[in-house]
């Protein structure tokens, strides 16, 4: 009994360190013009803006290293708000980093899977739970559709399927002008 | 102090509104009478403002009239009940009546024609209830604003802590064009009605009771002040016809000169509003123990030749009700639910009925002309002036045009309530409450978006800390290990993959077998053995190959 308790409480002890530790190391320098940037990017994680994340594609335009037409989810609504932000002229999406695609969330065949955890190592945000050689599952609602996991998969399991609209996210369209598409 | 008939009560006036056609009289010449029961009855989990219901009944499920069929999941929810006997087809998605013209869970229920009810019973003597409880009566009840937004009643009739509730107004101004459904409501129940606003006024114990009806409708005004005639607590108000004057906030600054506070609630400043059909609806809940499983529906337009209003159960198919009001279907240019002015067009005729289905308009092409091309904003202003909220709509519309949506909300677009009286007087013809309508569902969008945003880079951030934390651990434990020659982490992952997937074939394969095995036994197939298979636990001992 003691010595469970003793090693649990070291234990806390090193994973409290660790977590501290953690937050001073990753500590987001205080730039507020990156957190401003970051907070316009829809945190897909998925790296077609050609950088390893939301982050740091925040901090290279806040350099000026890379434009503000590069993130494929985010699509016209992440550029206009760059636009506004950065008092800059917004553009057309870069057809290089990809085109914007309908939303998805992946899926994975439970009957296939080997339970490898090669996708939930490839997940940026967590969003697939399962434990080695058990089958793995995706939590729908915290997977942000970045495809990252589909690659990895060695059995070709995990499909990216469109979230569809339902009654409570369905809104009312731009309304469309006759006049107006004419001219 | 009896206020009877004839005596002045002092009224305000609110900023605005107009004089649409009104077209009322054409669907007030029958009686009301219930609707037939239709062959089949659709019943969707979501007819209210809140969390869809939950189904509580099985496909294939025998059930009585009145019995519940989905629970509300949540507060703000309200339950289902079964509008007659008979047996619940299928549980799925089909056509809702809604505006995106999508699918959406529902109930489908083949009556059995017995109307037989489950055991119910009134409330002896709800005044010796607590208020709690008469709430939650109601709520089981399934009864919700029937006016037309289909709020959950109950939670309007709580006061909250110590309010005290000094005024509970009746709504029965129905200013939307070509609706009677309360009007012949008014004109023929106005006993149930009455007895509803009593339970409301317990369970709020409010002090005092205006039912508020326009004046276009004096057989309704006559009905009720007889029903009220000695109740000198209660006054029946005529109010001089504008639209929206039925809009809640509209009616209680004509009643009591009092404005609702933009970010508040009625109940703020010690008023209630409840729409008489509710009332009613309350008052078979409570004096008569029955669910809301039927509603009044005006069926009109110049589609159908016998316009009128009927009782109907919840679930019926529109194009019935419109058939049995001798309508023509091919002469429906457009079928709105609700009135021109705040309703919606629906994308098919066989949609069924639903708590806040108040009316069906079958509209012809010289009913309701379709929208003509629009103009560019002459600034004339004539929106502001008609505007019953006092915004700017042309301001509002300018910004929700290019998009530009924190300006549109710093001129107040939530505070509109999508009335349409701007869009009516434009002389430019632009559908400015399509614009609104469409700039606080980008709003709301964005702001779902934002929320799973900020969800996913905390995750992502944790994720970044846990990697570097794993790795400030391996590298530890690899240090310990150097000197045991193990095999190269890489090969070792390969092998078990390979070991994994062989495994997971054979147990593929098993469960084909088995299912197949359980297909000829069962004679038809269940899918369902294939999906439970993988569940097994694998006990084979390896080591975790993530290590
Ligand atoms: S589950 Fe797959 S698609 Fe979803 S966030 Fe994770 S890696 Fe991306
Ligand atoms: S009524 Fe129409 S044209 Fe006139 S100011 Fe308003 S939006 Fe512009
Ligand atoms: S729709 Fe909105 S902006 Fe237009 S008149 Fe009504 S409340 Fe005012």
């Amino acid at each position: 009994m003691l010595p469970a308790i003793i090693v649990l409480s070291v234990l806390a002890i090193i994973f409290g360190l660790l977590l501290g530790f953690a937050a001073i190391r990753f500590k987001v320098e205080g730039d507020p013009l990156v957190d401003k940037i970051d907070a316009q990017l829809p945190q897909t994680q998925c790296g077609q803006c050609s950088y390893p994340g939301c982050r740091p594609y925040a901090e290279a335009i806040a350099k000026g290293e890379a434009d503000i037409n590069q993130c494929p989810p985010g699509g016209e609504t992440t550029i206009m708000a760059l636009a506004d932000l950065l008092d800059r002229d917004p553009k057309p999406l870069n057809p290089e980093n990809g085109v914007i695609k309908e939303k998805t969330v992946a899926v994975i065949d439970e009957t296939r899977c080997i339970g490898c955890t090669l996708c939930i190592q490839a997940c940026p945000v967590d969003a697939i739970l399962g434990a080695a050689k058990h089958m793995h599952t995706v939590i729908a609602s915290e997977c942000t559709g970045c495809d990252l996991c589909v690659e990895p998969c060695p059995v070709d399991c995990i499909d990216m399927v469109p979230v569809g609209q339902d009654i409570l996210t369905w809104k009312w369209p731009y309304p469309d002008n006759p006049l107006e598409k004419a001219s | 102090m009896s206020q009877g008939a004839g005596t002045t009560r002092r009224l305000w006036k609110f900023h605005g509104g107009v004089h649409p056609p009104l077209h009322k009289d054409i669907s007030t010449t029958l009686p009301v009478r219930a609707a037939r029961l239709p062959d089949r009855l659709v019943l969707p989990l979501h007819q209210h403002i809140g969390e869809p219901a939950e189904p509580i009944v099985g496909k294939g499920e025998k059930i009585l009239k009145g019995q519940m069929l989905a629970r509300p999941q949540g507060y703000v929810s309200a339950p289902v009940h079964a509008p007659t006997s008979g047996t619940v087809t299928d549980i799925g998605n089909h056509p809702v009546p809604h505006p995106s013209g999508l699918s959406a869970p529902c109930l489908v229920i083949e009556p059995d024609g017995e109307e037989r009810w489950i055991d119910h019973q009134a409330v002896e003597d709800y005044t010796a209830l607590p208020p709690s409880e008469l709430r939650n009566l109601i709520r089981e009840a399934g009864i919700v604003g029937l006016g037309g937004a289909g709020f959950p009643a109950y939670i309007k009739y709580n006061p909250g802590h110590q309010k005290v509730i000094q005024t509970l107004i009746l709504n029965g101004v129905e200013c939307e064009p070509y609706i009677t459904c309360d009007d012949m409501l008014m004109r023929e129940a106005p006993q149930d009605i009455l007895g509803g606003l009593r339970v409301i006024q317990h369970a709020l114990q409010a002090r005092e009771c205006l039912i508020a009806i326009e004046d276009n409708k004096p057989q309704a005004i006559a009905s009720l002040q007889q029903a009220t005639a000695g109740c000198d607590d209660i006054e029946v108000v005529p109010v001089p016809t504008v639209y929206p004057q039925g809009s809640e906030k509209q009616l209680i600054k004509v009643l009591t000169g009092k404005e609702v506070p933009a970010d508040g609630l009625a109940l703020n400043i010690g008023v209630v509003c409840a729409n008489v059909g509710t009332a009613a609806a309350v008052h078979r809940a409570i004096n008569r123990g029955e669910p809301l499983i039927s509603r009044y529906v005006t069926i009109t337009g110049g589609a159908v030749a016998a316009p009128r209003n009927l009782d109907v159960l919840l679930g019926t198919p529109m194009n019935a009700l419109i058939g049995e009001c001798d309508g023509d279907p091919a002469r429906i240019a457009r079928l709105i639910m609700g009135g021109p002015m705040m309703g919606f067009a629906l994308h098919r005729h066989d949609l069924p009925v639903i708590k806040t289905t108040n009316c069906i308009l079958a509209a012809t092409a010289s009913d309701l002309p379709p929208p003509r091309p629009e103009l560019p904003c002459i600034r004339c202003g004539a929106c502001a002036d008609a505007c019953p909220v006092n915004l700017l709509p042309q301001q509002l519309y300018w910004y929700s045009k290019h998009r530009n949506l924190d300006r549109a909300q710093e001129y107040d677009l939530f505070d509109c309530i999508e009335c349409g009286c701007c869009s009516y007087v434009c002389p430019s013809h632009i559908p400015l409450v399509q614009y609104f309508r469409y700039a606080k569902g980008d709003i709301w969008t964005q702001e779902r978006e934002k929320e799973k945003s900020d969800i996913a880079r905390r995750r992502h951030e944790f994720r970044q800390f846990r990697i570097e934390r794993e790795k400030a651990e391996r590298k530890a434990r690899r240090a310990r290990k150097k000197a045991d020659g193990a095999q190269s982490e890489r090969e070792r992952k390969k092998a078990e993959i390979q070991a994994a997937i062989a495994r997971t074939q054979a147990r593929r394969q098993a469960a084909m077998k088995e299912a197949e095995k359980r297909r000829k036994a069962h004679g038809r197939g269940r899918q369902k053995a294939m999906d439970e298979s993988p569940r097994a636990p694998d006990n084979a001992p390896e080591k975790e190959p993530r290590k």
